[in-house]
Formats: C-alpha cells, structure tokens, sequence
C-alpha cells in the first residue's frame, strides 16, 4: 500500500498515542453496536429537534476539509513557495475531515444497511445526492494529489504534469462542497433560520478559519514533537488567513442577526433568542451560544494585532479561540438552534446522551489515528524523523518499496 | 513485459475504479432518465385527494380522540411512553400554534387553546419529496404523498423539510408499544420515517380514511379536490377556509373551516 | 530462521480458520443432509407460480409485488394459469402457508436468515388457514385459487373491476 511501511515503524510514544486512540474507537464501536440494536432513540435526538450533534459535526467536518483550498491555491496557482511543506499537510487534513464526515453522516442514519439506496435509486433533485458527489468527489481527488505528490517527492522527481489540472480542479470543488452542504439547510422552506442566502458564503467564512487555525495547531504540535518545522514564514501567513477569515465569518453573523433582529419578524427572532437568551424557560444553549461569542472576541483581539499573532505562545491560544468558538457556532447551535422552536412553536430541549458522545469521539479518534499515520508518512518522506528514529532498524528496500 | 508488483497493485485498483464508475454512472444515467420521466409525465389531474376539517363540528365533541385512535389502530401506530419519541399520523395541537397567522391583538380569541387535528398535508409540492435522497417519499398522480419504508434509509431529511412537522421517525422499535397489532397493516421498524398516507390501502378498497369514518361530528370530510361537484369541494365554496401555511408554496391538500 | 515457526504457526490458524466450517458444525452431518420438513398447504395444490419457479425465484416475485403494490399501487396478479391474486405476503402467501412450518424452516435450512419482511409484516397474527403439516386431506380437484381467497380479497378484486373512487361524482 501507498508507503504505509513508513507507518509502522514509530517510537514508544507513537505506538502508545496510536493504543488510546484505538480505545477510544472501540468504545465509540461498542455504543454504535448499542446504538444499531436499540435505534437512535439512545441519543438525544427527538422528533423535535430531528439532527443533532452527527449532522453538526458533519457540518463543522465538512468546513475543515474545504478549509485546505486555503493552502493549495496559494501553493499552487500562485506558486507561493512557503506553503511547500504545509500543503501535504493540508490536503491529509482534508482527507481525514472528509471521511469523518462520511461517519458522521453513516451513524446518524436511521437504516444505515440501506445506505446505498441513495446511489441505487439516485435522485438529482435531493441536494444530499449532491452532497454525496461533492464529498467522495473531493475525497478522490485529494487522495489522488497527495499519493502523486508524495510519492514524486520521494523519488527527488517533478510530479507528472497531468496531476496539475487535477489539482486546479480540487480548488472550486472544495468551495462546492461546503456550498452544497449549505444548501442542505438554506432551502428548507420551513426552518426559518436556515432560510438564508448568507449561509454558503457564511459556511465558508468559518470554515476558513476554522481549518487553517486547526492546520496552524497541528504544525505547531509536529514542531514540538518531531521537530519537523513547515517555516515560520508559512505559519505567520496561515494565521494573516485565520484572521481575515474570522473578521469575515463574524461580519457575516452580525450581518444575519441584523436583519433578524431589526426587522423583528417573530418567527425568525425566536430562534435567536432561544440560542442566545433563552426561550420558555429552556435556557440550555444559552450559555454556549455567549461562550462562543466571548470566544470569537477573544480570538479577534489576539489576532488583530500582527506582533501578538505572530508570538509562539498566543498564538495557539487563539486559534483553539477560532475553532472552538466555530465548533460551538457551527457544530451545534446553527443545526439545534434551526430546530427550536418547531413549526408547532414546541421549544424542545436537546442533550447529547452518553452513547452519542462516545460515538461522536470515537469518530474524532479514527481521525486522529489518520492523521497521526498520515503526517508520518509525510514526515518521513520529507526526511525530517529519521534521525528521531535511528534506533529502529531501517526496513531494507524491497519489491514494494520500489 | 516486466510488470512491478506495485504497478500490478495500481493497475489493478485502477481497473476496479473504472468499472465501479462506469456501473454506477451507467445505473445513475438509466434511473435518473427513468425517474425524470415519471415525474415529468403530464398527468391529467383528475384526481386530487384531499381533506376539509370542520372545526366548528369538530369541536363540538370535547376531548373526542376518535380520529386518532382509529387512525392508529388501523396503522399500527405505537403509543410511546416517552412523548419526544412519539409517532403520530393525525393527532391534536392547540389553535394558535396551528394558525399562528390568526392570532391578531385584540381580535376575540374564541378559538384560543381548542384542539386542531392535524395530519400530513399531501402538499401539491411537497418539500420532503424534494429533498428525499432515495425516492422513498414521493407523490403519487392521484396526489398522495407516499412512504415507501422498505426504502427509507432514516436520514430524517424530509423530517428538517416538512414545515408542518407531520412526519415522525422510529426511534425505537415501535412494536411493543402497539397495544394490538392490526395484522391486515404491517408495523415500521426501528429507523425510517412515517407519516399519514391518507388511508391509500382503504381508497384501494373504496373505502374512506378511518379517521373520517370513525369521526362522531363528520367533522372530517375527504374527497376528490380536482372535482368541483365533490362534498369537501361544495364545503370550500360555502364556508371560509384556511391552509397551515399557504404562504410557503406547497399547497396543502388539507383545508379547515375556522 | 525464528520467523520459521510463526510462519508455520500463522499458517495453521489460517489453514483452520478457513476450514472451520466443515469441521465445526453446530448441528451434526446426518441432521444437515436431511431436507426440511415443510408443512405444504392442506387447501391448495398450485402456487402463484410453478413450484420451481417459486423455489428458485419467490424472493423476485416478492419484491416485484413490493414494488408494484407500493409504489406503483399496482394490487392484482395475474398467475401463468390466468387466476388472479392480491399482490400480499400477509393475505395471499400467508394465506395458504404457514411461516414457522414453511418459510422459516427452509430459511433455517439453507441458513438464509436474511429477510427483514417480519419486522412489519405481521405472520404471528396472520390469518393463516393452511398451517396443519398433515397434508393427507384431500385437495379439492381442480378448484380455482380464486375460490379460496378470503372474502375481503375477492371483495377488493371485483372493486378492481369496476373502480369506484369515494367521495368523486360522475
């Protein structure tokens, strides 16, 4: 397989991440078993608020992995040379979000043995149809452009010149399928907080930030752990993106609330109010929803100031600022929130139950064992941990190593 | 011809790809032009079924749950302990939250708090057919929004759609929770959606839904809507109606005399 | 040289994990090599179809009725002999057999547990006539399937005929 054999040979440390990673799996496997035999009536889901922490997480997913286009089109359409080691870094990301997002969406479903209906009876007229060829669409292609890349790095050779148009199209694709995922939401007649042509370009805004500010976590901890360093030049310029990026999303969502709340249409302003003051008592998400507002802030402040964003210790504190603020925005309160109150005026409360939370970490670890196994692979092609390493034998070069 | 193990690996991969591809657009391009058909067929609407809900009859029988009772006995529809789990086909929901619309300032509010039925609509452009990934729901000529629950895979789109929150999905196995089992209906399992198919097995027979049979007042009148000479036709002539929400453009085949 | 025995070791386990089934048997050979008892309709002789038809192939007859009757509201079924049937596990296929002593046991047979159909259909409460394994009872010679269909079945089979659609006027 694709320089899997560079995956297995890893410190203690490695293996022993790799371990809890794998039990966290298994205990996220156990709940779903539990899940699959009792029905997803174990979660807190209920026909009230019919989506919860799956489709959010979904939908946060999704954002992280269109968020690489913030990495690729710089790289590779304007040939800004710094981004050459984040770039692999970035599309592994992808790759990783994009399959969580499959799971997301696989243990939210209520017959998920029937799963493949949706590609034996397709139907162009259902934006998840469309959702579907955006994700796997996007999935290939990364897949592709890291396996050609890579594998061009490792031999010292040009990748094939075939592989530029692949990655060109890769970038109005990563646009497509948060656009599309928005689109599940914003053309639901009913759910009046959805309801909104600001919501694709909102996706986008967050997810912008929210991946990159990820990215930025992910270099930082690889510069600690293995020493491997994508430049500070790359950093600095991924954190001038975080920053747009969340001037912009937090414009966006002032720019919503404005018209909600000056225009004061009952419908639409209940949904605000349950999020952010409480409606019929149910104050539940209230303190979140002010949490990632505060956070937003904070994030903001920390970032606006160029000396401040460039400090090795700030920094991180801002970007887990930026993703968890984005996190609570986005992958919960946008799908709640767009459920309460019901069309019948029910405000119904929602918790995530215990094997929901089990599921949903056991999906972040299968991307966390990705990415570790991914970054590897990277790492060791870029030559950075074989001094790390010496102590394991070096595999001797065989058939499939050629 | 000297061929790498690896090379033989990708080649091979590849080969799988391309024939997975070619199967599933081949599969996508015969359903998809098959289905666009029979949604684009003109079908001469001869029949349109619908319903009118008289609520001064209705509400002349206090506490009367006959509709839904029979409703649920001839669909096997459980009774759930645990209400945010609860399916329901046609059950009861005070006015001003069905009609929010016609509660106006200082207007009498004579019919605050009097229970409304409600059921599927049968919208005339239903958005839970819109957004269904699998055709699982979808309309029929005669105006019937159907389920197809071999097909539903539970991915509760058509749930976030429906404006009307008529539709409700299986969080449990809903079998013990069905005092008696009509065995002439089947039951769902656990996992897909369900709704009111306006008694589609009964219109089969001749028969009238059980809810407008089984309704003491005959508060519930169905009919034909594409005939103007039919009894639910003649009643929107003479009384006032109203639709849930006719602003949103599907056209509910529901009307209430208010 | 080590590798040698976990070689040889790993090959075992695969050798007897592939192998497993014929040498693990829940039930004993003599029980496997002996064919199901199935309970045969005591009323009829003739299937919807020719019995090796059914054998082969009622699984695609029943999801054509699954799909003609849900989907396309197509309810009548026109046998090779020309006698008419509800399209309906529950009322027709029920109606003559019986699932514990016909379907289930073949199914456990050939170890086919697959159908879901009892999740909802509903066998325990069907009105099942046939269900004696005695078939001894003469069958009735030459009687047309129609014949025995329940009351309710023939009621809707002649409504077919001369459709009439509540609630519409001419």
């Amino acid at each position: 397989m694709f320089m899997f054999e560079k995956a297995i040979r890893g410190s203690r440390q490695y293996w022993i991440w790799l371990f809890c990673l794998l039990c966290v799996i298994l205990a996220g496997l156990a709940f779903y078993l539990y899940q699959l035999n009792l029905g997803l009536g174990v979660t807190g889901m209920s026909r009230n608020v019919s989506w919860g922490m799956y489709i959010a997480q979904f939908t946060f997913f999704v954002g992280v992995a269109a968020s690489a286009v913030m990495v690729v089109l710089p790289y590779y359409l304007h040939d800004y040379k710094a981004f050459g080691r984040v770039t692999v870094l970035g599309e592994f990301l992808a790759i990783t979000a994009v399959v969580m997002c499959c799971l997301f969406i696989f243990v939210d479903l209520g017959q998920p043995a029937r799963v493949f209906n949706i590609i034996l009876y397709p139907t162009p007229w259902s934006l998840m149809f469309w959702d579907m060829i955006s994700l796997s669409g996007y999935l290939l292609l990364n897949a592709m452009i890291t396996v050609v890349t890579l594998t061009a790095e490792r031999e010292e050779v040009a990748p094939p010149r075939w592989i530029r148009p692949v990655i060109v199209l890769s970038i109005p694709w990563a646009v497509s399928i948060h656009t599309v995922t928005a689109f599940l939401y914003s053309g639901l007649p009913g759910r009046s907080s959805w309801l909104t042509a600001i919501m694709a370009p909102r996706f986008l805004a967050g997810a912008f930030c929210s991946g990159p500010a990820l990215l930025i976590l992910f270099c930082l901890i690889l510069r600690r752990t293995t020493g491997f360093d994508v430049g500070q030049k790359a950093i600095n310029a991924l954190s001038v993106i975080v920053t747009y990026a969340m001037v912009i999303n937090v414009f966006f969502i002032l720019v919503e609330a404005f018209t909600v709340l000056y225009s004061r249409i009952p419908a639409d302003v209940a949904h605000l109010q349950y999020l952010y003051l409480g409606l019929d008592g149910n104050y539940h998400l209230v303190p979140w929803m002010w949490l990632s507002v505060l956070l937003a802030a904070v994030a903001l402040a920390l970032l606006l100031v160029p000396s401040w964003r460039r400090n090795p210790v700030i920094l991180p504190i801002a970007c887990l600022a930026v993703f968890f603020s984005l996190w609570l925005d986005k992958g919960l309160g946008l799908i709640v929130g767009g459920f309460v109150p019901s069309p019948l005026d029910t405000v119904t409360t929602y918790t995530p139950t215990l094997p929901e939370w089990s599921i949903v970490l056991g999906i972040y670890a299968i991307g966390a064992v990705m990415i570790t196994v991914f970054y590897k692979i990277a790492l060791a092609v870029h030559g950075e941990i074989g001094e790390a390493d010496v102590h394991v034998p070096a595999v001797p070069a065989g058939p499939a190593d050629r | 011809m000297k061929i790498t193990r690896k090379d033989f690996l990708r080649l091979s991969g590849l080969s799988f790809l391309a024939g997975g591809a070619m199967e599933a657009a081949r599969a996508i391009a015969g359903r998809s032009s098959a289905a666009t058909e029979s949604q684009s067929t003109p079908v001469a609407q001869s029949v349109r079924w619908g319903m009118v809900v008289d609520l001064r009859r209705c509400q002349k029988e206090k506490g009367c749950t006959a509709c839904t009772d029979a409703c649920d006995a001839a669909h096997n529809v459980p009774r759930l302990a645990d209400p945010q789990h609860q399916v329901n086909w046609i059950w009861t929901q005070p006015y001003e939250t069905v009609f929010p619309f016609i509660q106006n300032g200082y207007a009498e509010q004579s019919d605050a708090g009097i229970p409304v039925p409600l059921l599927c609509n049968h919208c005339a452009s239903p958005p839970c057919v819109h957004v269904c990934p699998t055709q699982a729901t979808w309309k029929r000529a005669d105006g019937i929004v159907m389920m197809d629950w071999h097909r539903c895979i539970g991915c509760r789109y058509c749930m976030a759609a429906c404006p009307y929150g008529s539709r409700s999905f299986n969080w449990v196995d809903p079998r013990p929770a069905i005092a008696h089992i009509n065995p002439d209906f089947p039951t769902r399992s656990k996992g897909v959606v369900e709704k009111c198919n306006f008694c589609e097995e009964r219109l089969a027979n001749g028969l009238k839904p059980s809810c407008v049979d089984a309704c003491p007042q005959k508060a519930l009148v169905f009919g034909n809507l594409a005939d103007p000479n039919s009894e639910p036709r003649q009643l929107l002539r003479q009384r006032f109606a109203v639709q849930r929400e006719p602003e949103l453009g599907t056209g509910p085949s529901v009307y209430y005399l208010v | 040289m080590r590798d040698r025995l976990w070689i040889a070791a790993g090959l075992v386990l695969f050798v007897a994990a592939i192998t497993a089934p014929f040498w693990y048997r829940p039930t004993p050979a003599r029980d496997l090599a002996k064919l199901p008892e199935l309970a045969l309709p005591a009323k009829q002789k003739q299937c919807v179809a020719p019995v090796s038809y059914m054998r082969a192939s009622h699984m695609v007859l029943l999801t054509d009725w699954r799909q003609q009757v849900v989907r396309e509201s197509e309810r009548k079924y026109v046998a090779f002999n020309g006698s008419v049937y509800q399209k309906s596990l529950t009322a027709t296929c029920l109606g003559c057999h019986n699932k514990e002593q016909f379907c289930d046991r073949c199914h456990t047979y050939a170890g086919v547990s697959g159908p879901y159909c009892w999740n909802c259909h509903n066998a325990s409460a069907s009105r099942a006539v046939a269900a004696s394994a005695d078939t001894t009872e003469p069958r009735p010679e030459g009687a047309h399937l129609a014949e025995n269909l329940p009351a309710h079945i023939l009621a809707e089979l002649a409504s077919r005929t001369n459709q009439s659609l509540p609630g519409s006027r001419p």
